[in-house]
């Protein structure tokens, strides 16, 4: 499959050249492609900020909701239809500040979905406030004294909570990126993939040299079935690892664990209510119940 | 004082058990109003309590009858306290006609009530006697039930049938604890120290005994509701473990979300993949949905909302009563969208509401409430049927082509909704002002085409709003108007009055308002509306929409419901 299918053709792109958002749109169209997902049977779902665009320069189902929800609406999207492949994707503070309790109840609910976040430490569409992953020290016209706020760590957040699937990846690094993107959509439950980007706008700070210079990729030692060794990678700060942090293929998904769908495999809209079932339920009220 | 346990020229009694939680006050007013519809009789109860689990004071009442009883009154006839603070806590409502069945080692000396009749009944003596004090409610049971001449093995048989899950021993104490009840009740009877005149009607066994949570739950099966999510909260809980429990049989996916926000969004995205979707929800948990209800707005996504109210500002009192969240579920969302609001009133209204509400949220994609209370969810009646013979599952959407646009632009406003998966279109939700395909746009030219789009809907949704029932004769002098859960305790005392000039309006859709309400309002000489809210919420509707100003208002919220009596003398006192 070509990775054109996902062209949407002329647009305006809100992005400012050389961001970081233009490298994971690409990469996520080739990985998309690569597994033969077609357009028809994909639902982007997105929040709202610079990242959460991407959802209109893709060519396919697209669910752009609200600031920091879009992780509630993927889960219902993909449950109610669970032979779509659903990806919810913004940045890190639609995904880790504002839908922060979705974020942490989504992992445990552990829909078949993946996340993607394009992490780039600040605040972009509002122009240069800190992030929930702003570095200490980072100023801003807000945070005029610097970050003191300890910054959010997604990936020691979803390993404690025994996420499905746990990645970061580098937006600067299509291969690598690719890969790890790949495995995450091809997993059978909640994946997270933390995608470091620099925004060029307003993070002077963490710049494309930046992270070359402050992040490795994770040893070929690294067992990701080792959830303990996955935990103390992730809360390396110094400087950050890159790969698959973390896998848990044992555990169900959301959809595998609910009734409604163990019974049933068809989508929710091709059933039909069962009126005899109903009237047999409301008979029970003239008895006894 | 009466010697008689019910006042002889009535075809009712109301029986009223209070005590602390947890005492098994909920068991009594289960069985009870099971056994005696049963029996033939026509039953109503309701309840108050406190928001906690153990201790306090609470109340049921179970109002038996020859005819069709639904409404809450003041009257005590038989009052059963289970401690102390029983009697204290309805003081206001004790008659020289009642009779209090009482245990004075658990309820203090009682007889100071002077004008009612006070019979020692040794419920947690006998109790004690079968090995625990736990069952005294169900001697509590027996009592009542021989009183009202319930047969001996029609109860038994319920009781072995309530309690068949648990060990035969318990079974067997059970049976032994309601059974030397019923020989107390048949004896009091029999003495003639109580007299019992209800004629049961053995149409009435046949007929359907649900309460207002049931029906809103059991509608929203009928609409074909397979998707439902929900934080806890009273008084809509109820509603949610409905559907919890019937999950795997109608294929319904139950979930409870972290939070309000999480359940309304969820909802969306479920409408949008093709689910029949809805939130139960109370003031407080629907005011963190009321960004979703926007989103909801914006994306022309279907949702369906029940919101059971309670008396607010913020935690309020949250096991009590109120009609306050009209002018919330009325306003709520930021930015202009369109909504369709019910206010059942009767249990009937709530089955057949909620199964619309998903049909019409469908065809026009827009959120639809049904906007119930504590009162009404809590409070149940037997009706005769429900029936299913007219229920349609209406489904809206499309097969897609390839050229699909989700928001093409149509003669009413509705754009045929697409979802994604099924047929070759792509379909496109966005909750930034967006062009016909669904995609980000800011023409400012296109913005105003948009918001006219979906305005434009409320036009057709006006075209099928339910009238507004007028109960009484049309030439009346009077009219009094009424929404949602006061239907019955209004019927009830208007009926009472008896007189031949006043008639009542209710209505169970309040948004849009029917066209015809002004008519109604000029036709009467006097109008009074009657609302549980301190503002009138109601009135400034009808004001806005038809300039008519309500001459009286009759407003309670205190947190109980309106009892019929209260309702009778606000009226005389405006009347006479």
């Amino acid at each position: 499959m070509d990775a054109e299918v996902f062209d949407i053709g002329n647009t305006d792109i809100a992005w400012c050249p050389g961001c970081g958002n233009f490298p994971i749109l690409k990469i996520l169209k080739h990985t998309l492609a690569e597994l033969k997902i077609e357009p028809t049977n994909l639902v982007l779902v997105s929040g709202i900020g610079q990242a959460a665009k991407i959802s209109h320069y893709f060519r396919t189902n697209v669910f752009n909701g609200l600031h920091g929800r879009a992780l509630p609406a993927a889960t219902a999207i993909k449950a109610a239809n669970p032979t779509l492949t659903v990806i919810a994707e913004s940045g890190d503070g639609d995904m880790y500040g504002e839908g922060g309790n979705h974020f942490v109840h989504t992992i445990r609910r552990n829909p078949d979905i993946t996340n993607i976040v394009h992490n780039n430490m600040v605040y972009g569409l509002t122009k240069g406030q800190a992030s929930p992953t702003s570095q200490v020290g980072f100023k801003t016209p807000v945070q005029v004294d610097g970050v003191f706020l300890e910054p959010f760590n997604p990936l020691a957040v979803a390993i404690a909570l025994d996420a499905g699937f746990v990645a970061r990846a580098f937006a600067g690094d299509a291969e690598q990126t690719g890969q790890i993107l790949k495995k995450a959509v091809k997993h059978k439950s909640y994946a997270l993939v933390d995608i470091l980007q620099p925004c060029i706008s307003f993070n002077r700070l963490n710049t494309y040299q930046w992270f070359e210079e402050n992040c490795y990729y994770l040893e070929e030692s690294h067992d990701p079935s080792d959830r303990n060794q996955a935990f103390k990678k992730a809360t390396e700060t110094r400087k950050l690892p890159l790969g698959i942090f973390y896998i848990n293929s044992k555990k169900h998904s959301f959809e595998e664990n609910i009734g409604a769908l163990k019974q049933d495999k068809r989508p929710l809209y091709e059933r039909e209510l069962n009126i005899k079932q109903l009237s047999v339920l409301i008979e029970k009220f003239k008895s006894t119940n | 004082m009466s010697d008689k346990l019910l006042s002889q020229n009535t075809d009712s009694a109301s029986i009223v058990l209070c005590g602390q939680a947890g005492m098994g006050i909920q068991t009594v007013e289960y069985i009870l109003t099971r056994i005696l519809k049963l029996a033939g009789y026509n039953v109503f109860a309701t309840k108050e309590y406190m928001s906690r689990i153990r201790g306090g004071t609470n109340s049921t009442q179970i109002r038996v009858s020859s005819s069709p009883v639904r409404a809450v009154v003041n009257r005590i006839d038989i009052l059963i306290p289970l401690d102390k603070d029983a009697i204290q806590h309805v003081q206001k409502r004790v008659s020289p006609g009642m009779t209090i069945l009482t245990e004075t080692e658990n309820t203090g000396e009682v007889s100071k009530w002077c004008g009612c009749t006070c019979i020692e009944i040794p419920f947690t003596k006998i109790a004690a006697g079968l090995g625990d004090k736990i069952y005294s409610n169900i001697v509590a049971v027996g009592v009542v039930a021989g009183l009202c001449g319930i047969d001996l093995q029609l109860m038994n048989s319920y009781i072995r049938e309530y309690f068949s899950k648990k060990s035969d021993d318990i079974v067997h104490k059970n049976l032994e604890a309601a059974k030397a009840g019923h020989k107390l009740g048949c004896d009091l009877v029999n003495s003639g120290k109580v007299s019992f005149a209800i004629k049961p009607d053995a149409g009435i066994k046949d007929q359907v005994l649900l309460s207002g949570s049931e029906a809103v739950a059991l509608g929203a099966i009928a609409g074909g509701c397979n998707f439902i999510s929900a934080y806890p909260m009273s008084p809509s809980t109820s509603v949610l473990v409905f559907l919890a429990k019937h999950a795997k049989d109608f294929g319904i996916i139950a979930e409870q979300a972290e939070d309000e926000i999480a359940a309304m969004n969820m909802v969306i995205g479920a409408w949008y993949a093709g689910a029949r979707a809805m939130v139960t929800t109370s003031g407080g948990g629907f005011a963190l949905m009321t960004e979703g209800l926007s989103l909801a707005g914006m994306l022309e996504m279907p949702v369906v909302i029940h919101l059971g109210q309670r008396p607010g500002p913020a935690t309020g009192l949250p096991t009590r009563t109120e009609q306050a969240d009209l002018e919330l579920a009325l306003y709520a969302g930021h930015g202009e969208f369109p909504r369709i609001i019910f206010a059942p009133g009767k249990i009937e209204d709530a089955f057949y509401l909620t199964q619309k509400a998903f049909n019409l949220a469908d065809k026009y994609q827009v959120p639809a409430f049904i906007l119930t209370d504590q009162y009404f969810l809590d409070s149940y009646y037997n009706i005769t049927s429900l029936d299913l013979s007219d229920i349609k599952i209406e489904k809206h959407f499309i097969k897609t082509q390839k050229d699909y646009k989700r928001y093409e632009l149509t003669d009413d406003g509705i754009s045929p909704r697409g979802i994604p998966g099924f047929g070759e279109g792509l379909v496109v939700v966005d909750s930034d002002e967006h062009d016909t395909e669904g995609h980000i746009t800011e023409d400012l030219d296109l913005r105003t085409t948009m918001v006219n789009k979906r305005l434009k809907k409320t036009e057709s949704i006006k075209s099928e709003v339910i009238p507004p029932e007028l109960v009484g004769p049309d030439d009346y002098k009077t009219l009094i108007v009424c929404w949602g859960s006061t239907y019955n305790v209004v019927s009830e005392a208007v009926r009472n009055l008896s007189r031949g000039d006043i008639s009542f309006l209710h209505f169970r859709q309040v948004y849009p308002l029917h066209s015809k309400t002004a008519d109604y309002l000029k036709r009467a000489d006097k109008t009074i509306i009657i609302e549980s809210n301190a503002t009138g919420q109601f009135s400034k509707l009808i004001k806005l929409y038809t300039g008519i100003e309500v001459d009286e208002k009759i407003l309670k919220y205190n947190g109980l419901s309106f009892t019929v009596e209260e309702v009778m003398e606000s009226l005389r006192n405006i009347l006479d």
